[in-house]
């Protein structure tokens, strides 16, 4: 039989997956070949398992930390976890139990590998070209640019991937965003991604995975391709990826999770042939022209609701968008560089990673942070943190007037105690700006870590260019 | 899980647009570790004030709504986190369907994991429903119809297999376990290993 030549990469990792084909009653059985697990999503998946007598199929494709409920602040024994609460510090437990009972390697506390999982499965080198990475967390899309088909799961089917490795799925569709020319100087990833959101709406990518191309794309490094894929569950896609070429495979070269050896070469030869064939034919696409875009904000309670720092904001006649502006107190026809700041978060699975610190770093250096704006500086991991500190990076966020603090989710969700105070504005690094996301009542501004941090030393929010 | 064949009941509107899983139960309330008990929390700050009170004008705190066990909400309902907390709040609130003209991947998918019928309908009928909220509706889930008060029919968009599962109570991770022996074969035959 011919193979045919208008796969796209989704469909050939797809393909490759299927353990038994998806027919009209159906679904596929697809297998997973890495499974990430983090606090939250986890405890009841494990309380089916022990119901049902049932052990981890894999526990060597399995690896979990802990990140969503911990405190960024230093823990050193169970008694620090006080500051989260008992139900958290229960949760934190009840992790380490399952991880220990199921045979699951956990970096937990006190390893210096613990991280926001979306972090760690990169920079362990465990998230690979076309691999099936799962994780009950829809920002598992992230691992996508690495050319895996990656995507976020429930907790009903984080408990099917530990009893059988497999997931029933029925076949997405695909979505090409073609990404072309050349980022103006300023301009990051989290422009593009937020650009692309507002252009096909938070529900535009709803049942496809999305695959980035063009020569902007190409023209990124690894933590700015996983800023863009993080956030494809923003616009409603399954996942987001992006081909795998050199800029892949010099990242993972050396981590301490790729195969090594005669292996590694093997490895890299098939990671090599990964790409959609030049006739792949996608379900649908859309065009951006990066050459065009400027630093972006969102201005209402949706990542979708996207503007040009410097650009007025929109008006509609709706009664969801009034809702939407009346809670940010944003005023249509006005640019949100009107808007006073009071609180800045650099951080998360999007922007906690070093080149993100360093992009805030580089404003923030020889500056200080307004008088009654609190910054806080979130590294997505241990290691960013140490990458951080042996470049000195916390010593300029310091110096400015940030808080340098351990990893973990922070307040991306507000879970562990890091809480927006209700009506105050908040620019934040993260991915949603949905009502109350950050904490009661809290207004959300999502932005680039450039503009996080002109933002606060302006004490309003900030076009970064304006900076430097 | 529990089978779940027809349904008949009156309609809860909440017309809101992108409702998001953050407000279906905020994060905070995560920290659980068993799925009892989280209907308190459904739509929590929407529901109350910051003083714990009611708020009066939330479609939900309406008396007449307070047994409805369908809600119909604006476009696109489930978008954001993969919490299956929030159809699990939902259900444990007492509903057993919702109705949108979309619904975000994953809240599909963990909604009818747990027994919660997300029904889409087209534009029309959507409007319609928004519009005449606490109306009784009749949903022939065997059938994947709905049916309104005036008696017109309403078919509606359901994955085969989701719904063979919902109708029998059947839960999929039996089924799952059935294709061990495949799995085994596809682990030792396949031309790389992860
Ligand atoms: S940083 Fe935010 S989005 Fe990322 S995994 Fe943590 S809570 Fe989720």
């Amino acid at each position: 039989m011919a193979v045919p030549n208008d796969r796209t990469l989704f469909e050939k990792v797809w393909a490759e997956h299927v353990v038994v084909p998806e027919t009209a009653e159906t679904p596929a059985v697809l297998y997973i070949d890495l499974h990430l697990v983090h606090e939250v999503t986890t405890p009841q998946a494990f309380s089916l398992l022990r119901e049902r007598g049932l052990a981890v199929r894999r526990p060597d494709l399995t690896l979990a930390t802990m990140d969503h409920s911990t405190p960024t602040t230093p823990v050193t024994s169970f008694r620090d976890l006080a500051v989260v609460g008992e139900s958290a510090a229960n949760q934190i437990r009840q992790m380490e139990e399952n991880c220990r009972d199921f045979g699951i390697d956990l970096y937990g506390f006190g390893s210096d590998r613990r991280g926001i999982v979306h972090v760690i499965g990169p920079e362990l080198g465990a998230s690979q070209p076309g691999k099936t990475i799962v994780c009950g967390d829809s920002h598992t899309s992230t691992h996508g640019a690495f050319g895996a088909l990656a995507f976020g799961i429930g907790t009903t089917e984080v408990g099917h991937v530990l009893a059988t490795q497999c997931l029933l799925q029925r076949k997405p569709k695909s979505l090409a965003v073609n990404v072309s020319g050349r980022l103006p100087v300023g301009v990051t990833a989290k422009d593009v991604i937020l650009a692309i959101i507002g252009e096909i709406g938070v529900d535009g990518g709803t049942g496809h995975v999305i695959e980035y191309r063009g020569d902007a794309i190409r023209a990124l490094d690894m933590e700015s391709r996983m800023t863009i894929c993080n956030m494809s569950i923003e616009a409603g896609a399954r996942a987001g990826l992006v081909g795998p070429d050199n800029t892949t495979i010099e990242y993972l070269a050396g981590r301490p999770r790729v195969p090594q050896g005669v292996a590694w070469d093997t490895a890299v030869n098939r990671w090599r042939s990964l790409c959609s064939d030049d006739d792949a034919r996608f379900d649908k696409s859309v065009s951006i022209d990066a050459g065009a875009l400027q630093p972006m904000v969102t201005f209402g309670t949706n990542p979708g609701m996207v503007v040009g720092v410097n650009d007025p904001v929109p008006d509609a006649p709706d009664a969801s968008f009034r809702k939407a502006l009346e809670y940010m107190k944003v005023t249509p026809g006005k640019p949100m560089s009107e808007n006073p700041v009071d609180v800045v978060f650099v951080g998360s699975c999007t922007n906690g990673r070093l080149s993100d610190l360093q992009q805030a770093a580089g404003i923030l250096e020889g500056r200080k942070v307004a008088d009654g704006v609190r910054m806080l500086v979130v590294p997505g991991s241990q290691q960013v943190k140490r990458q951080a500190e042996e470049l000195g990076l916390h010593r300029v966020f310091v110096e400015a007037g940030a808080e340098w603090r351990e990893s973990g989710c922070s307040m991306c969700l507000g879970m562990n105690g890091d809480t927006v105070p209700s009506g105050q504005l908040s620019v934040s690094t993260s991915n949603r700006n949905f009502e109350g996301r950050q904490g009661i009542g809290a207004r959300t501004v999502l932005a680039s870590p450039a503009t996080a941090a002109a933002s606060a030393v302006m004490g309003r929010v900030t076009d970064p260019r304006t900076l430097t | 899980m529990e089978a779940l064949t027809t349904l008949r009941s009156r309609t809860v509107v909440l017309p809101i647009r992108d409702i998001d899983t953050d407000q279906i139960i905020p994060a905070r309330f995560l920290t659980t570790t068993t799925r009892e008990g989280l209907g308190e929390a459904l739509f929590q700050d929407l529901r109350f004030d910051r003083d714990g009170a009611e708020r009066a004008e939330f479609p939900l705190n309406d008396p007449a709504s307070r047994d409805c066990e369908i809600l119909v909400a604006g476009n696109n309902f489930g978008c954001g986190s993969s919490r299956e907390h929030a159809p699990w709040a939902l259900l444990d609130y007492g509903f057993k369907a919702v109705i949108s003209t979309e619904f975000a991947d994953i809240f599909r998918n963990n909604s009818l994991k747990n027994g919660l019928l997300p029904i889409i309908v087209d534009k029309d009928t959507h409007e319609w429903l928004m519009a005449n909220p606490g109306v009784e509706l009749c949903v022939d889930v065997e059938a994947s119809r709905l049916q309104l008060p005036d008696g017109r029919v309403v078919e509606y968009p359901i994955d085969a297999f989701a719904r063979y599962c919902l109708t029998q109570g059947i839960d999929q991770l039996g089924y799952l376990l059935q294709h061990s022996d495949a799995i085994a074969t596809f682990e030792e035959t396949r031309s790389w290993k992860p």
